[in-house]
């Protein structure tokens, strides 16, 4: 799950990490009224879309750029005007853009340093890690490449937690003076108990700033949430912005399906993120393409099936359905009965290929059979891709739904 | 001097009393001595699949659900408050967990805490935080975990300790690993039909932090005399594999087979700027089998092969 820069500026504050002043705003007129507050001191206005390039985006209306310097409330006040109801075109929204619902107005900081801060859980030893640089402001990715020697690591014990002589430790080797150690350790350990707290799988700070000054200044942090973790964290599950995610995965979330949507035609359905992963490698290797990984995951009920078939059919883009299940703590009939009661319910105008095994699987063909859905029934997993691949290029050859004999094993 | 000698025969005697259940035929951690325990055995999942071990011939001997001691499942199976009642009572030795995902991680302490030697989580749906802290809390620790969020453990013909098909099992000599539950069972599936039978099969998980990795599992088919060949399957993201890969290229000399999945997988949906730079380019599904390769092993190009692909590696 992803957050607004505004939501994370709110997170750190709670953590007691120090950043600068603002706050978001939904009119042009809370916008003035942010800006008054934070005045005398420069004020940046910054369109609040969860993807990235937004400096360089471009406005439907022609407005040039997300983010805005500006030197009074009321300059504040027009840019917000320019940007909310706006749609924001970057190089990562695609060209459909985004709507602008939201600005951050807040304090544009002075900086004479920008620093990288990650902490992140590391797989390999199964404990948080801090990686950080001196190199910051820039993608951490092309320090990697250019200048490994710059990256600093830093393991943490995950039971005894980040130690207070690891924070000065970390400070000294990102060149912190000795009268910032301080205000540095106090960032860190916010940070890292923000990390645990809200059970993130990450925290990026990008950049850490040293102002002229001397403060020490979170500028924009990016956090990335641990889904298992948060039934735990229901303030945390309030900041998802589903206008913001793609509406075919916001409807299976609703329904408790793991579902990420493509960009291909044959939409598949299958138990398992294993064999729903190797379920779309197959399609790809006959030539195919994939709508869709969808995991049913291993408790899904008929409803929930019946919910999955909506939501692959709603797609307009599919041309054929690849049902793949192989029953463990699925079982086959359930699978069954779900598709019986989606084509019930919608019409099915492209062709559907079903394998089923293992759990119940006797159970679950003779529902099919019986409930005189048409579909193609396949032997094993070669064998449903081919069909599925040759179905839907056929079907869009044809143009329109050709009727499948039905096929049962 | 004397209470210091009493502790250590106590101490003593107590491992003497736990290896009489464990040492025989524990190459491939499940057989017929396996004595079963089932936490969360009173819930829709644990009893659906724990009929379904019994029906396959697993020695199930006790449940725990917590405010349901004394009560009998099934009329057959006795149910115990805590880990440690059962333990003493029945001298399990293997735990199966259905345990839901909030109480997952207290269930797999309570089963370490309580000496049983396997524990097999099933439960998906963990938060990583929690298993942080379990795998760093149960390290040193004699008891194995296999899982969480894995389909568990089987030795066809003898115990099946998960909630994998038992039918599609044959008794025979490969050894199957995988981080995927259903892709287990279609490479097992796959092998049963042509005739090659199984020694074990163990599903280490699906989630960035388990129990047992690959080259744990590994290393114990490669001792085990039972198993002449393996099937490896994994998927994107870790570096568990390359790591497994490596050691198979110094050090073990039965054939193996491998599966990635994840080759379409779009890159970043899960995986953190910072993730990447940490793995150092590892974790992509070309990656992965590029280092399978170079370490020998064959890798299947779809997973309709997986088992082609062993049989054609077996014969070289």
């Amino acid at each position: 799950m992803n957050i607004h820069e505004y939501q994370a500026k709110e997170l750190l504050q709670k953590f007691g990490v120090a950043t600068t002043r603002g706050k978001v705003a939904s009119s042009p007129e809370e916008a003035e009224q942010i800006a008054r507050e934070i005045a005398p001191a420069e004020i940046v206005v910054k369109a609040q879309i969860h993807a990235g390039g937004r400096g360089k985006g471009t406005f439907a209306n022609g407005f040039k750029g997300g983010v805005h310097l500006c030197k009074t409330p009321e300059e504040a006040r027009e840019t917000a005007r320019k940007m909310l109801g706006q749609t924001l075109v970057t190089h990562q929204t695609g060209a459909a853009g985004r709507v602008v619902n939201k600005v951050l107005v807040a304090e544009s900081a002075q900086i004479a340093r920008e620093i990288y801060f990650a902490i992140l859980l590391d797989r390999a030893t199964a404990a948080p890690l801090i990686v950080a640089s001196i190199e910051g402001g820039v993608e951490i990715e092309a320090v990697a490449v250019k200048s490994p020697e710059k990256i600093i690591r830093e393991s943490i014990d995950p039971l005894a937690g980040l130690q207070p002589f690891q924070t000065r430790k970390l400070a000294k080797q990102l060149q912190f003076e000795s009268s910032q150690l301080k205000s540095a350790s106090k960032l860190f350990d916010g940070l890292y108990r923000a990390f645990v707290g809200l059970d993130c799988s990450m925290v990026e700070v990008n950049p850490l700033v040293v102002t002229p000054k001397g403060e020490v200044l979170a500028l924009d942090a990016k956090f990335n949430f641990d889904d298992n973790a948060l039934f735990r964290h229901p303030e945390v599950a309030a900041m998802r912005d589903i206008a913001e995610e793609d509406p075919r995965e916001v409807e299976a979330s609703r329904h408790g399906l793991n579902y990420i949507g493509l960009d291909g035609n044959i939409a598949c359905l299958v138990n398992g993120a294993g064999l729903a992963m190797a379920t779309m490698d197959i399609i790809k290797f006959y030539g195919g393409n994939p709508a869709n990984f969808l995991d049913v995951g291993g408790g899904a009920t008929e409803e929930q099936v019946t919910e999955a078939f909506k939501i692959l059919i709603a797609d307009k883009k599919v041309q054929a359905i690849l049902v793949n299940i192989f029953g463990g703590i699925m079982r086959c009939d359930v699978i069954a009965q779900g598709i019986v009661n989606a084509a019930k319910t919608v019409h099915l105008s492209v062709p559907l290929v079903v394998r089923l095994e293992g759990t119940n699987v006797e159970k679950g063909e003779r529902l099919l059979k019986e409930s005189g859905v048409t579909l193609i029934t396949a032997d094993d997993l070669a064998d449903a891709a081919q069909k599925a691949v040759e179905a839907a290029s056929s079907k869009s050859q044809a143009g329109n739904p050709k009727s499948q004999a039905s096929n049962p094993k | 001097m004397f209470i210091f000698a009493l502790s250590d025969f106590v101490i003593l005697s107590g491992l003497v009393i736990i290896s009489s259940f464990v040492l025989p035929n524990m190459a491939v951690l499940v057989d017929k001595n396996t004595r079963l325990v089932v936490q969360g055995i009173t819930g829709s999942a644990g009893g659906f699949h724990t009929r379904q071990c019994m029906d396959y011939g697993t020695n199930v001997v006790a449940g725990v659900t917590p405010g349901k001691g004394g009560q009998k499942f099934d009329d057959r199976v006795p149910v115990f408050d805590t880990v440690a009642e059962a333990r003493a009572q029945t001298g399990c030795n293997v735990s199966m967990i259905f345990v839901p995902a909030a109480g997952a991680a207290d269930s797999i302490l309570e089963a370490v805490d309580a000496g049983v030697e396997l524990v097999v989580c099933i439960t998906e749906g963990i938060p990583v935080m929690d298993m942080m802290r379990v795998k760093a809390q149960i390290a040193g620790k004699k008891s194995r975990l296999i899982g969480p969020n894995c389909p568990g453990i089987i030795t066809p013909g003898a115990a099946k300790i998960g909630i994998m098909p038992g039918y599609i099992h044959k008794e025979g000599n490969v050894g199957v690993i995988s981080r995927s539950g259903t892709l287990t069972y279609e490479a097992v599936w796959q092998l049963t039909s042509r005739g090659l039978g199984q020694s074990t099969c163990i599903g280490i998980g699906g989630d960035p932090i388990n129990g047992m990795s690959h080259l744990d599992a590994i290393r114990i088919f490669n001792d085990d005399p039972e198993t002449e060949a393996m099937i490896l399957i994994g998927e994107i993201g870790g570096s568990a594999e390359e790591e497994a890969a490596s050691w198979i290229r110094d050090n073990c000399r039965k054939p193996v087979a491998a599966f990635i999945a994840g080759v379409a997988a779009p890159p970043g949906r899960r995986m953190g700027h910072a993730g990447a730079i940490v793995s150092g380019g590892k974790g992509t599904a070309a990656g992965k089998i590029d280092a399978l390769r170079a370490a020998g092993i064959a890798v299947a190009e779809t997973p309709a092969t997986m088992a082609d692909t062993l049989i054609a590696r077996m014969k070289r």
